[in-house]
């Protein structure tokens, strides 16, 4: 029983990441309608920033978020200047397509690069504080994990406010529901799309900030972080980031639970599962408007 | 002030529009009417930017609207009030109102508009933090057209305003583009209600098939034969 319970618990830890990750790829989905495939590897490269700056200049990681979340906010803009930019003049049945086909070619080309940059081992960011633990009755909680929880969700919600007060942050939601309206209420849905996608790049740096304190890291995470973020987008649905962090937390405790009924393989079949079930019962997800 | 000549539009392989021209000019209520498919809605994604015509010129205020970005014409002082209204439904009337003021010459003047637009639409003002996708069709109709005029427009376009709505709010909606007329905003009004449209109207253009077919002052065509036959019903054509 305390071990479930401490199963439970770390599930959720996790399950916050894991909302984190999905908000970054909704807000994407949701407003250029562009699934970016190689979100995973934005993950890859946050954690590897801070990895590095932690590496090379001593930065404690929680503080490395101060520079990891404006660098990727950057490369976002770029990525999409250079790249999604282009994907979504085309209308939405080709724009899907090439945004797979980009995605991918993103994917393996950043993979490459993680492996040129920093090899194919594990890495893992070991601070002085890192085995610390809070004990709570008979379940421990370690304290990097429970921050990093903490931490997502200030970010989420911190999200979430930008896009409900902050102009612009109106024009993006307004842009996702309806683009042509947009443009017809003197909307640049261009730069949308761009605050969009680098907004999502900032979430994924900063996701993967937190994977690299709290777990670890390789240059491979890329597809499996990107694939547990679409299972909780398709959970969550669109539309709202709340929503969407706690179909992370969902997860991530469906996961400690079929990993505890049925042992470790599982664990990501539930995944896998809840995916399916979601598209046949509630294709809109459990957050989520139901199409026109 | 605004003057389409010899417009060409298609979709693919279908003609949509066949040199077009029509005219606006400064402080006129001009109607476009014509059967469904005539290509009303068309010539306003011309001159609203969202669809790029294949031959001939549209200009505003002298100047060539054709390369210039839908956002952009807003900014120049054209509103459209697009058919089916196109709000943001998950968002508040707030909100949608706000967003209307977007463009940086209409954010300026946003508090004085706000205003204005509550004035027309008294109704509005309370329920102004409500979600527009619980108002009813009437409401929201006020909503868009309060949105377009939050853009501080010169002109504004509406493309069949009183489609489905409660005929007593259709009164309210068209007494209102009257005052907004009356504000010095030149109105272009496509609309399916032909009678109501003839009595606001200044002029009128009748499109069939893509092309303009009829013209005139609207109390004119408010008798013209053709005009009562087609689209005012047998009982009007005997008078």
């Amino acid at each position: 029983m305390t071990l479930l319970a401490q199963q439970i618990v770390l599930g959720l830890l996790l399950g916050g990441l894991y909302g984190l990750a999905a908000a970054g790829l909704s807000l994407v989905f949701g407003v250029l309608k562009v699934l970016n495939v190689a979100h995973g590897e934005l993950i890859m490269l946050g954690g590897y920033g801070a990895y590095w700056l932690f590496a090379l200049l001593g930065m404690d990681p929680f503080a490395a978020l101060l520079l990891v979340i404006p660098g990727a906010l950057l490369l976002g803009a770029g990525l999409y200047t250079g790249l999604f930019g282009f994907v979504v003049r085309a209308h939405e049945e080709t724009r899907i397509k090439n945004s797979l086909l980009v995605g991918f070619g993103l994917a393996l080309a950043l993979h490459a690069l993680a492996v040129r940059l920093w090899t194919a081992d594990d890495r893992s960011i070991s601070t002085g504080y890192g085995g610390a633990v809070l004990t709570v009755g008979p379940i421990a909680i370690p304290l990097i994990r429970l921050a990093s929880l903490l931490v997502a969700l200030a970010l989420i919600a911190g999200l979430h406010l930008l896009l409900a007060r902050w102009r612009w942050g109106k024009a993006i939601r307004a842009t996702a529901e309806d683009w042509q309206a947009a443009l017809l209420t003197g909307i640049d849905i261009r730069r949308a799309y761009l605050l969009a996608f680098a907004l999502g790049t900032a979430l994924a740096g900063a996701a993967g900030t937190l994977v690299s304190v709290g777990y670890s890291i390789s240059p491979s995470i890329g597809l499996e972080w990107t694939l547990k973020a679409l299972i909780v987008v398709v959970l969550a649905g669109l539309g709202s980031m709340l929503g969407t962090f706690v179909a992370g937390l969902f997860v991530g405790v469906a996961e400690a639970l079929s990993a505890a009924a049925f042992g470790g393989p599982y664990r990501e079949v539930v995944g896998l599962v809840i995916f399916l079930v979601v598209l046949v019962l509630r294709p809109q997800g459990l957050f989520g408007r139901a199409s026109r | 002030m605004l003057e389409l000549r010899g417009l060409e539009a298609a979709y693919g392989d279908v003609p949509a529009l066949s040199g077009v021209t029509l005219r606006v000019g400064a402080g006129e209520i001009v109607a476009l009417l014509g059967p469904n498919g005539a290509g009303k809605s068309t010539l306003l994604g011309c001159v609203s930017g969202l669809v790029r015509p294949r031959a001939g010129s549209i200009s505003w205020e002298g100047k060539n609207l054709l390369t210039i970005a839908p956002h952009l014409i807003v900014e120049r002082g054209l509103a459209v009030v697009p058919e089916g209204r196109r709000l943001f439904g998950s968002m508040t009337v707030e909100d949608n109102l706000e967003l209307g003021a977007f463009s940086p010459r209409a954010r300026a003047a946003r508090r004085e508009s706000l205003a204005r637009v509550f004035a027309l639409f008294p109704d509005l003002r309370a329920r102004r933090r409500q979600v527009v996708r619980a108002l009813s069709g009437g409401q929201q109709q006020m909503v868009a057209v309060g949105r377009a005029l939050m853009a501080s427009p010169r002109l504004l376009m509406l493309d069949e305003p009183s489609l489905g709505i409660a005929p007593q709010l259709v009164r309210a909606i068209l007494d209102a583009l009257v005052e907004i007329n009356r504000a010095g905003v030149a109105i272009l009004l496509v609309e399916q209600n032909v009678r109501a449209a003839l009595t606001l109207a200044h002029r009128a253009y009748i499109l069939e098939g893509g092309r303009v077919v009829g013209e005139g002052a609207g109390a004119d065509l408010l008798r013209d034969p053709h005009v009562r036959r087609a689209y005012l019903g047998p009982l009007a054509a005997g008078g």
